[in-house]
C-alpha cells in the first residue's frame, strides 16, 4: 500500500533496465519500497539492475517482457499481479531511434512507433485493469516534451509519444474515482547513456532529478509533471508559436 | 490475490459509456455483474486526513442479518467495518475490496438508568449517546477530541480521552460485545479473554462489532468546571502535569509547536471536573439566571453543542500555513489566562471545540494532513523534550498539538495508551520532506519505549512495528486461527503486514 505522502511498498517497471526507472526505484527504495518487478528483455543488463537494487535491500525480481509481443502482455504482467498488490507500475520502456536513419528505413521507423506506442498501449490497459481490480495504486507513464509539438529532429519518436501522451491522459480520465491514478511525466532532454552524443536541447535535465519530480508528484497526487517544472511554462508558450517560425526555431 | 484473467464484458446500458471497460458502476472489473454477492457502491474512500485514496465497495448493513451476509460474501478482497470515518490514516479503508458502513446499526436498545450502563448498536455515535444519556444523569466513560465517532469505532481504535490518567481507555469501560467473526457467526466476548483483549485496539481485524454494553458515568450538570493555566515551556508544562494531574478527572495541554528558544514548548493546561449541581446553581445565583430550559444556562442536564459553518469543499492549501498557524498560536497563548481556576464550560466546548466546525479536516487543503500521535515511556523525558526541539526547530504548521499524561497501560494487544508522555500534532501532508522526517521521529520513539497510535496512523514504517507492539505476534496469531482466509483486512493492515 501506498502511504500519505504516495510512497509505493511494491514497485513494477517496464522497462527495466531504463537509467530514469532505475534512478525512480533507487530513490524509492531509500523511502518505503521493499519489493521490485522488473519486466524487460531478458538481458546481462536486466540481471545487473536486479543486482543493483537487491544490493539496496529491495526484494527485486525479473520478469522477461517485450514490448513489442503485446500477446503476451496480459499473461506475462498477470502473473506479476497475482504475486501481490502492486502499489506504482512504472510505464517506462521506450525507443528513441534515430531519426535521420529511421527516415529512410520505414521499417525501424515503425518499430520506434510500435515500442512507443502501441507495446504501451497494451501493456498500459492491462496494467489499469489489474490497478482497479485491487482498487489502488498508481500508473506512472514517462513520456516526452517532444509528444507535446512535432519537430523537425525528432517526429518519429515524437508522434508515438504523442499519441501515448494522449492515452494516458485519456486512461487517467477514465479511471478517475477507481482508486487508480495515473500520472505523465514529460522530461525535457534527459543526459543518459541512450541520449550521449546527441545534441542537448536546453533545459537538459538528469534521471535522478526525474526522480524527484515523479517523487514530488505522487505526492501531491498529480497527474502531470513536467521535468524540469519550467517547462510547463516553455512549452505552453511554444505551443502557439505559428509553424512558419517554429520551423526556424533551432530545436 | 486471484489473477483475474478475464475482465468481464461487463455490459453497460446500449450506447452509453459507462465508465473504463463498463467498471464504474455497482461491481468492479473482472466482476460479471451477475455475480455481484451482494450490493454496494464503488466509491473511493480516505481516512479523517484525505490522504491516500482507495477505492472499495460500501455496503451499509441495516440489520445483523445484512452484515453477516456481507462478511460471508465479501470477496477475495475481504472487507473492514467503519464507523465515521474519523481515523486519520487507512485504518477503516479496504482497497478493491467491501466496506461496511457500520452507521446503518445506529439503535440504542436499552438504557440502565440505575445501574449505570448502555447497551447500543456498534453504528451509535458518542454525540447520540450524549444526546440520550446527559438528561438521564450519565456520560460517556470516555470521550476523544471529538464526539463524531461510533462505539464500535471507539473499541477498534481503544480511544482515550483527557481522563486516560484515571479512567484508561474506552474498551476498559466495555462491559461485552457482539462480534461478527470472518465465519459469520456472531460471538459474545467479554473482558479477560484473549479474544476482548485482541479486539479492544484491534482495528476491526477481528471482526465486526455489532452491539456493545458500556458502563457509564454519573453527573450531575453537562457542564464542566475547569482550571486553566499556563506552562511557559516544556519543563514548567511536565512539572506541572507530574504533580497536579491526579487532582482533575481531565487533563491535556495545548502546546504551541512553532515556539522556539527559551519558549519551545510552551502550553496551555486545561484540567476540568464535571461540574456539581451545587456549583452551577451557586454561578447562575451569581448571573441572576434560573437553571430553566429558557434560561441562559438552560436545564442543569441540557445538552446544547454550540455550532458553526460547514468548512467549504475547496481550501487553498497553503491556508494554514506557518504565517497563520504562527499567529494563531501567538494569540492563542496570550490569550489563554496566567491562572484561572473552576471556570464553567459546556461539554462541547470543553472537549470537542473542532466538532463545531463541520468537516474542518477540509481545512487543510486538497493535499491533506498526517496526524503522528505517539507516546514515550516515563523516564524518557529526555525523547521527548529532543522531539519537540526538532518540531520546533523545523517550523512545522501544527496548530492541534496535544500533549497528555497517560496513566496505566492498557490490556489490548494493539492498544495504543503506555505509562507515559503522549503527543499528538497535525502536519499538511503536503510539507517537503515531511515522510522522511517522521520517520526519524519514529524510531526515537520506538527507542524511548513509545509507539505511535495505528488507528491515526498514515506512513509508519513496516519494519518498527514489532518493537512498539510487542503484543502483535500473539495479534497475529489469534487472526490466523480466527480469520485463517484473511476476510478482515483494511489498507493499514496491507500496509504494515498486521
Amino acid at each position: 500500500m501506498k502511504d500519505a505522502f504516495g510512497t509505493p511498498q511494491s514497485l513494477l517497471i517496464l522497462g527495466g533496465t531504463s537509467e530514469i526507472a532505475l534512478a525512480t526505484a533507487r530513490r524509492l527504495i531509500a523511502r518505503r519500497t521493499r519489493t521490485v518487478w522488473l519486466a524487460g528483455r531478458p538481458s546481462p543488463d536486466l540481471e545487473r539492475a536486479a543486482a543493483h537494487l537487491r544490493g539496496l535491500g529491495a526484494e527485486t525480481h525479473t520478469v522477461s517482457f517485450d514490448a513489442l509481443a503485446p500477446d503476451s502482455h496480459e499473461t506475462i504482467l498477470g502473473k506479476v499481479f497475482a504475486e501481490g498488490d502492486i502499489d506504482m507500475v512504472l510505464l517506462a520502456f521506450g525507443l528513441l531511434g534515430d531519426q535521420a536513419h529511421d527516415e529512410r528505413d520505414p521499417v525501424a521507423a515503425v518499430r520506434v512507433a510500435q515500442t512507443n506506442y502501441t507495446g504501451a498501449v497494451s501493456a498500459g490497459l492491462v496494467c489499469a485493469r489489474a490497478l482497479q481490480a485491487q482498487g489502488h495504486g498508481s500508473l506512472v507513464v514517462l513520456s516526452s516534451v517532444a509528444a507535446e509539438r512535432a519537430r523537425r529532429s525528432d517526429f518519429i519518436y515524437g508522434s508515438a509519444k504523442a499519441g501515448l501522451d494522449t492515452f494516458t491522459q485519456g486512461l487517467g480520465d477514465a479511471l478517475h474515482g477507481t482508486g487508480v491514478h495515473v500520472m505523465v511525466v514529460r522530461p525535457g532532454f534527459v543526459r543518459t547513456s541512450t541520449t550521449a552524443g546527441r545534441p542537448e536541447t536546453p533545459p537538459a535535465t538528469t534521471p535522478e532529478a526525474v526522480a524527484t519530480a515523479i517523487e514530488l508528484g505522487l505526492r501531491r497526487r498529480s497527474e502531470t509533471v513536467w521535468v524540469p517544472g519550467a517547462l510547463r511554462l516553455v512549452m505552453a508558450a511554444l505551443r502557439h508559436v505559428p509553424r512558419p517560425l517554429f520551423r526556424r526555431l533551432p530545436l | 490475490m486471484p489473477w483475474i484473467p478475464h475482465f468481464g464484458e461487463a455490459p453497460g446500458k446500449a450506447g452509453r459509456y459507462t465508465g473504463f471497460l463498463g467498471a464504474r458502476g455497482d461491481t468492479f472489473a473482472g466482476m460479471p455483474a451477475n455475480a455481484v454477492p451482494f450490493p454496494g457502491r464503488t466509491t473511493p474512500l480516505t481516512g479523517w486526513g484525505r490522504t491516500a485514496p482507495t477505492a472499495t465497495r460500501l455496503i451499509r448493513p441495516r440489520t445483523y442479518e445484512e452484515a453477516a451476509t456481507a462478511v460471508r460474501a465479501c470477496g477475495a478482497r475481504g472487507g473492514i467495518a467503519r464507523g465515521l470515518g474519523r481515523a486519520y490514516g487507512d485504518a477503516a479503508q479496504n482497497a478493491g475490496g467491501a466496506v461496511l458502513d457500520m452507521t446503518g446499526l445506529d439503535r440504542v436498545h436499552a438504557v440502565d438508568a440505575d445501574g449505570g450502563t448502555v447497551l447500543c448498536d456498534a453504528g451509535v455515535s458518542l454525540h447520540r449517546l450524549m444526546e440520550v444519556l446527559l438528561p438521564l444523569g450519565w456520560f460517556v466513560p470516555v470521550t476523544p477530541g471529538t464526539r463524531q465517532v461510533t462505539v464500535g469505532g471507539a473499541i477498534a481504535a481503544d480511544i482515550h480521552g483527557k481522563n486516560h490518567h484515571v479512567s484508561g481507555a474506552f474498551s476498559r469501560h466495555v462491559l461485552s460485545l457482539e462480534l461478527l467473526t470472518a465465519d459469520g457467526e456472531i460471538r459474545t466476548v467479554v473482558p479477560g479473554t484473549p479474544l476482548f483483549d485482541a479486539t479492544a485496539g484491534g482495528l476491526g481485524l477481528t471482526g465486526v462489532i455489532l452491539t456493545a454494553t458500556v458502563r457509564l458515568l454519573p453527573v450531575e450538570t453537562s457542564w464542566m468546571s475547569v482550571d486553566t493555566e499556563r506552562a511557559r515551556d516544556l519543563d514548567d508544562l511536565l512539572a506541572r502535569l507530574t504533580a497536579t494531574d491526579r487532582y482533575y478527572r481531565y487533563s491535556a495541554a495545548w502546546i504551541d509547536l512553532l515556539a522556539r528558544g527559551s519558549a519551545t514548548g510552551r502550553a496551555v493546561l486545561t484540567r476540568g471536573e464535571h461540574a456539581s449541581l451545587e456549583t452551577l446553581e451557586s454561578s447562575a445565583r451569581a448571573r441572576g439566571a434560573r437553571l430553566t430550559r429558557r434560561g441562559p444556562l438552560g436545564r442543569p442536564l441540557d445538552f446544547r453543542p454550540s455550532r458553526f459553518p460547514v468548512a467549504p469543499a475547496l481550501v487553498p492549501g497553503g491556508l494554514l500555513g506557518r504565517t497563520t498557524v504562527g499567529l494563531f498560536n501567538e494569540l492563542w497563548y496570550r490569550k489563554a489566562p496566567r491562572a484561572r481556576a473552576d471556570q464553567l464550560q459546556r461539554i462541547a466546548t470543553f472537549f470537542h471545540p473542532l466538532d463545531g466546525v463541520p468537516h474542518w479536516n477540509r481545512l487543510r487543503g486538497r493535499s491533506g494532513f498526517v496526524q503522528y500521535r505517539f507516546v514515550v515511556g516515563h523516564g524518557h523525558e529526555e525523547a521527548l523534550r529532543r522531539i519537540v526541539t526538532r518540531i520546533s526547530a523545523r517550523r512545522c504548521p501544527c496548530f492541534l498539538a496535544v500533549l497528555k499524561r497517560f496513566g496505566e497501560g492498557e490490556p489490548g494487544w494493539l492498544s495504543f495508551p503506555t505509562p507515559g508522555w503522549s503527543l499528538a500534532l497535525d502536519i499538511p501532508a503536503g510539507l517537503p520532506g515531511l515522510g522522511a522526517f517522521l520517520d526519524r521521529l519514529d524510531e526515537e520513539v520506538a527507542a524511548a519505549d513509545g509507539r505511535v497510535h495505528l488507528a491515526e496512523d498514515a506512513r509508519l514504517r513496516p519494519e518498527l512495528l514489532g518493537a512498539m507492539y510487542p503484543r502483535l505476534p500473539e495479534f497475529r496469531a489469534l487472526r490466523r486461527e480466527l480469520d485463517p482466509d484473511g476476510v478482515f483486512v483494511s489498507d493499514l493492515a496491507r500496509r504494515l503486514g498486521l
